[in-house]
């Protein structure tokens, strides 16, 4: 309501900046098996030529759009924060998704890397309470940070073990 | 009951009971290779072969499966080829159930169920098939009243005595009089489904076609003659009239003897059913809120469901079977109170909650009734340009008033509020659910907005927790109202994030 002037701040944190050149990778890596398709198809079917051309130059402008524009809009939307008593994250352009979890409340931290993400140094860290309804999940995150959000992390929770089931 | 290491076999009486039920379930089979004859194809035998297949895999789990009870876990091994060990530490157990259906019941049997605060898979479900009613009763106790883990026998049968001593308070029962609310439940909508199918099986397989039988055919003859709508308004009439008697039926078999006690160690026990008996105990410290659920029909005759939000049970396959149900649909008040008790506060189940405005109502129009829109625009567009039947956009524009009707039910059911240390939230139309949820139970928030709601100013809480749904939503509330909410349930965990002037860092 307008009369409380309080809101929620974004967290403090953005991923890391090689995440950036590794979303617009992955995504042109999809893109281009898709290109590789048309053209294998353009090649069996020379009879609509202006047609495929045609799919062929749009699917090149989407996929410029996706590969330049989505990265960065990611990049500025994708926040966390931890502080020793929460984990706070953001996600999600269209519908915003913000999640906040106690740190007294944690059950497992799970950090992992695929192999693309190796090759960038990079690390998802996702956080898990006892409810189903909120993992919370950081994408792309600088591999030490991740490693010491981690290391914070499970120290917190070792802590304390009362998990509210 | 063998026992090296203090693992013990279910029942050997399962031996028994293991082909009964399969060859149960192959009754339409059966029946059909009786109408056969041996001359009938080749399909029938094959399926004998598979029942009797099933018929020996089920008596190999009677002599793979053993558990044991020790004083810190529940172990159960299980499995021929794939051996498996299922280890449940003893304080993680959360709820028991125990169920008996006709066949246990004859031999004096039970299956017991033990749920564990994980969020529950199927296959890690600790599920033993079956055991003496009276190890069964025993081991609910054992597990749940934190009664001494086995040792000589003397304390045992003391212990033993003691739970059997009237310790137990009786929350409700079920007068027959509400049998009224049962047609109103439509459960029996899935039964007359499930009749249906299991009649049409047994008749395919049969090669029967009741179409031939005398009365049915005439009947049947005399419906085809008459005109359209006449037909129509015998088909609604008669399904109609079976779905409520299938449905009042089921709550017959289902809450025969309902029962809901609480017992002075800090359990709450349900036990009920007819035929199938159920009894399952909940441990109190885990029951962390009540839900007042009132599906439409049940609402328009004032009946109310009371249901457990609690860790350990299975929800989301129908509450009937998922064991949370406290109360089975009931006069609304009665259903009040029950919750009143389960829970131990009053406001949250009875006062009166804040509406969420005008800007949530309109949310709620133009969702429901801009869907509806839409629809009739697309049956009038394929009416021009695909040849779709007039009256088919014609009868779509009977959804615009049923989305209003909606909308305006859904925008009237929505409320929160947070009184007694407990989180209440309403919401819904075809099932209006009220669930109060007590703050110790909350784990954490999510705070989704979409696009459309960040331009209205509201946003949908959800207080995730471990129990029952495993959330709470409290939709479409103004953002700021969102806040303080959150901020007021689990004070402190917000603060270091919230911002007084509301501007980006």
């Amino acid at each position: 309501m307008e009369s409380s002037e309080v809101s929620l701040r974004p967290p403090r944190h953005r991923v890391s900046r090689r995440a950036l050149a590794y979303w617009a990778v992955r995504a042109a890596a999809g893109w281009l098996v898709l290109l590789a398709a048309e053209i294998v198809w353009l090649a069996e079917d020379t009879a609509r030529l202006g047609a495929h051309v045609a799919g062929l130059v749009l699917t090149v402008v989407v996929a410029a759009a996706h590969v330049t524009v989505m990265p960065q809009w990611r990049y500025r939307v994708h926040r966390w924060e931890s502080t020793p008593e929460a984990v706070y994250t953001q996600s999600g352009w269209f519908n915003q998704e913000r999640r906040i979890a106690p740190v007294s409340r944690i059950q497992t931290v799970d950090s992992e890397r695929g192999p693309l993400e190796q090759l960038f140094r990079l690390a998802n860290v996702t956080v898990t309470t006892a409810s189903a309804a909120g993992p919370l999940k950081i994408h792309g995150l600088d591999r030490d940070t991740a490693q010491r959000l981690v290391d914070e992390l499970t120290e917190g929770t070792s802590a304390d073990r009362s998990d509210a089931t | 009951m063998s026992e090296t290491d203090g693992w013990r076999r279910l029942s050997g009486r399962m031996l028994v009971i293991h082909p009964i039920q399969e060859l149960l379930r192959a009754w339409p089979v059966l029946v059909g290779l009786v109408f056969a004859g041996t001359a009938g194809g080749q399909g029938s035998w094959w399926s004998l072969t598979g029942t009797i297949a099933v018929v020996a895999a089920g008596m190999l789990r009677w002599f793979t499966t053993t558990y044991r009870i020790s004083a810190e876990q529940v172990q159960v091994r299980r499995g021929l080829f794939r051996r498996q060990l299922l280890t449940v530490p003893r304080d993680r157990i959360r709820t028991v159930d125990v169920t008996a259906n006709l066949l246990h019941r004859s031999l004096g049997l039970a299956k017991v169920e033990v749920g564990t605060g994980r969020t529950d898979r199927k296959d890690e479900a600790v599920k033993l098939d079956a055991l003496h009613v009276a190890e069964a009763t025993r081991l609910r106790a054992e597990l749940l009243h934190r009664a001494p883990a086995r040792r000589d026998t003397a304390r045992e049968d003391a212990a033993r005595e003691e739970t059997a001593a009237p310790r137990e308070a009786l929350l409700a029962s079920v007068p027959a009089a509400w049998v009224r609310y049962g047609p109103f439940t439509l459960t029996g909508l899935v039964t007359v489904g499930v009749i249906a199918g299991v009649f049409g099986r047994a008749v395919n397989e049969a090669h029967l076609d009741p179409g031939r039988l005398g009365p049915v055919s005439e009947l049947l003859n005399r419906w085809e003659n008459a005109g359209l709508p006449v037909e129509i308004a015998v088909l609604v009439a008669v399904l109609v009239v079976a779905v409520a008697v299938a449905s009042t039926l089921g709550y017959v078999l289902a809450f025969y003897g309902f029962r809901l006690k609480r017992n002075a160690l800090g359990t709450v026990h349900v036990t009920r059913g007819l035929i199938t008996t159920r009894s399952i105990t909940i441990e109190e410290r885990r029951l962390h809120g009540v839900e007042i659920s009132e599906p439409l029909l049940l609402r328009a005759v004032r009946g109310a469901r009371c249901l457990a939000i609690t860790t350990g049970l299975r929800v989301g396959r129908g509450a009937e079977r998922g064991g949370s149900l406290l109360l089975p649909p009931a006069p609304r008040a009665e259903a009040e109170r029950v919750g009143t008790l389960v829970l131990g506060r009053t406001a949250p189940v009875t006062a009166p909650l804040t509406a969420h405005g005008p800007r949530a109502t309109r949310r709620r129009h133009t969702r429901a009734v801009g869907l509806a829109a839409l629809a009739v625009a697309a049956c009038l567009v394929l009416s021009w340009t695909a040849g779709l039947p007039a009256w088919v956009w014609r009868l779509s524009l009977v959804l615009l008033p049923v989305a209003a009707f909606l909308a305006w039910d859904r925008a009237r059911s929505l409320g929160h509020a947070l009184i007694e240390a407990t989180l209440v939230s309403r919401r819904g139309s075809l099932v209006r659910r009220r669930s109060a949820l007590a703050c110790e139970g909350i784990i954490g928030w999510n705070l989704r907005q979409s696009f459309f709601q960040r331009r209205a100013g509201l946003a949908t809480l959800v207080a995730t927790t471990a129990a029952g749904r495993q959330r709470i939503d409290v939709q479409d509330v103004p953002l700021g109202e969102a806040l303080r909410l959150a901020d007021e349930a689990l004070p402190g965990l917000l603060t270091p994030f919230l911002d007084a002037d509301g501007r980006d860092v």
